[in-house]
């Protein structure tokens, strides 16, 4: 099988599979119309930490173990750790999992990151250099607005494009041994920058990233949009979702039918006052983790394209008033039945 | 009466200010510098003392009356002593408000905790 | 496809944003900014007109009144209340004085964790040091000028 697929897409040979995953998220998001899929919620926002960056550290650890032990597996038989977060330095990442004495690559993919971990994470499997891959990442809204934004107690009014920076981590393992679920191919992103300076309004900074991965995992694959059962995305917002809609038509291709976002799932913005919807790595890892993996194990769905999308800018290039590219990285995922 | 007059007068620079944050993307920290800016400039054209006269704290309390104070400590400061005045009397004139903030924010961080915002 | 690297194509982007991404009634958004704003000027007249009560001189009362809303401020900030109410007014609340305690208040409560010198000490005047670095510049600039129009008599 020819594994290099058009320009940017892989299709493994060997098989991949999703052994198993696990959500640790915050209250709020506990509150959410997801509330009852996430394996844990924890109501502290400090995670009982002295610091918010070392309760977000404290979630992370705790998604892995709760992934290790769904999967009944324990930390030494993971080859490999693909992570990331927000922070500087994903500091989140580091000095949550080194606990886990194992391997770790660092990753940066802003909130991209969870499809970014898998792709890497599927690659090393399928290319047999592990049977065990940890893949995982984790946003804390808490530590985000401290870095990116403002000091919590700051006042300043958030505009309706503005999106809400999910507490939560979500991990996957990723492995030879069978399941359900099936990494069969993923699309590459790269970085697509359309000129937005609006740091606000991250749907419209993302969505051309994502429109760009989409198409080209068709083109790629040869496929339509009625080959997924679901394409979703991680955290466009509801403007967002608009302008990929727009984007994908002057593509010709239309996926309203099919398509969710991860951060208008997470969040129900009529009660909870998040505006455009959940963001963060957070959003989409959680979301996968809770609600998506289960309808492929399940068989509800077939096969889906994954693709959560990551604004890459820092507060030094925003405010030497650079613009804010995005990148969206794609993962088709397909459900397995017992008979296979 | 002097309450209607400061109502109306605040509000208004507020509400100016909020078509600012509205349709520009200004974030607040620029708009404050603003402020203080066009209040040191207005009270350099004698324009803010009537205007402080007639609203009272409907003019001092925004961020334009720092801007007007720190002018008129600057000017005072030049008339009693020349050149050097351009130096005492700035910071000087702002002082409480800058103190102000400077002292009960410290002691504020050792009496409260950040919270989450929900 | 890719990036856009035409500047026009950039403008047309932005514009089409623009148009799909909803924004605030304006009206609204000014009436509570107004009333507010007017609301929290009223507390300094308050204040003003107490200390004046007192045969305290027109400078002592306005110290004592910024001072004072400056107090109000901090506790608010960090009580968790200050946020609230400019979540709600917006420039009704940034734009006082009290605006400004609370851009001071929050850096050094958040910092506090990463130490007194370098988290507090010196992120303290994250948000509002630019209000008194150009609050002193342009004052001393514009003083300047007085001292200049002086020596030439013109004032």
């Amino acid at each position: 099988m020819k594994q290099i697929k058009g320009k940017q897409s892989t299709e493994f040979e060997n098989d991949v599979y999703i052994l198993g995953c696990a959500s640790v998220v915050g209250k709020k998001e506990g509150e959410g119309p997801l509330g009852d899929n996430f394996d844990k919620v924890v109501e502290d926002p400090m995670f009982g930490q002295k610091s918010w960056e070392e309760a977000e550290s404290e979630m992370q650890i705790e998604a892995a173990r709760k992934v290790l032990e769904k999967c009944k597996i324990s930390a030494d038989d993971i080859r490999m750790i693909f992570a990331g977060d927000l922070l500087a330095q994903s500091i989140a990442s580091c000095f949550g999992l080194v606990d886990l004495n194992r391997p770790l690559y660092g990753l940066f993919g802003a909130c991209s990151t969870i499809g970014e971990a898998i792709s890497l994470g599927a690659m090393a499997v399928a290319g047999g250099y592990a049977n065990h891959v940890l893949s995982m990442t984790s946003s804390h809204f808490a530590s985000v607005e401290k870095e990116f934004r403002f000091p919590l107690p700051y006042g300043n009014q958030r505009p309706p494009s503005s999106s809400w920076t999910v507490t939560g981590s979500g991990a996957c393992v990723i492995s030879s041994e069978k399941s359900n679920v099936k990494i069969t191919g993923i699309t590459s992103g790269k970085i697509v920058d359309f000129g937005l300076k609006d740091s606000q309004n991250m749907g419209g900074c993302m969505a051309p990233a994502a429109a760009d991965t989409i198409s080209q995992n068709m083109a790629d694959f040869d496929r339509n949009p009625e080959d997924y059962d679901r394409i979703i995305t991680g955290d466009l917002g509801k403007i967002g979702k608009e302008i990929l809609m727009e984007l994908m038509k002057q593509k010709g291709y239309d996926i309203r039918e099919r398509y969710l976002d991860c951060g208008m799932l997470i969040f129900d913005s009529n009660t909870q006052d998040t505006n455009a919807g959940g963001s963060g790595c957070g959003c989409a890892a959680t979301v996968l983790a809770s609600t998506l993996i289960p309808k492929l194990v399940s068989g509800e769905w077939k096969r889906i394209l994954f693709v959560p999308t990551g604004a890459l800018m820092s507060k030094v290039s925003f405010f030497e008033g650079q613009s804010v590219p995005g990148i969206a990285q794609g993962v088709v995922l397909e459900h397995v039945g017992k008979e296979n | 009466m002097d309450y209607l007059n400061a109502f109306w007068v605040g509000g208004l620079i507020c509400a100016l200010c909020q078509i600012l944050l509205e349709k520009t993307k200004m974030m607040p920290g620029r708009i404050m510098v603003l402020l203080v800016c066009v209040g040191a400039v207005l009270s350099f054209f004698n324009l803010y003392d009537p205007f402080a006269d007639y609203a009272n704290a409907g003019a001092s309390v925004p961020l334009l009356g720092f801007g007007h104070l720190l002018y008129q400590g600057v000017k005072e400061a030049v008339d009693k002593q020349g050149f050097i005045g351009l130096f005492t009397g700035g910071l000087k004139a702002g002082a409480v408000g800058t103190s102000g903030a400077l002292i009960f924010g410290y002691l504020a961080s050792l009496v409260f905790k950040p919270k989450m915002k929900d | 496809m890719g990036s856009i690297k035409d500047d026009e194509k950039k403008k047309e982007y932005e514009q089409y944003v623009n148009q799909v991404t909803p924004k605030n009634n304006l009206f609204v958004q000014m009436v509570k900014a107004f009333v507010v704003g007017g609301l929290i000027c009223d507390l300094g007249q308050v204040i003003l007109n107490y200390c004046k009560s007192l045969n305290m001189d027109k400078e002592t009362a306005g110290a004592w009144c910024s001072l004072t809303l400056i107090f109000i401020s901090v506790v608010l900030t960090g009580l968790n209340l200050y946020q609230k109410l400019v979540s709600f007014a917006g420039a009704g609340a940034l734009v006082p004085i009290t605006g400004f305690a609370n851009s001071v208040a929050a850096p050094a409560i958040e910092y506090q964790k990463e130490g007194q010198v370098f988290g507090v000490g010196c992120k303290i005047f994250n948000i509002a040091g630019p209000v008194i670095l150009y609050g002193v510049f342009i004052s001393w600039l514009l003083g300047l000028v007085y001292w200049i129009l002086k020596l030439m008599h013109v004032v």
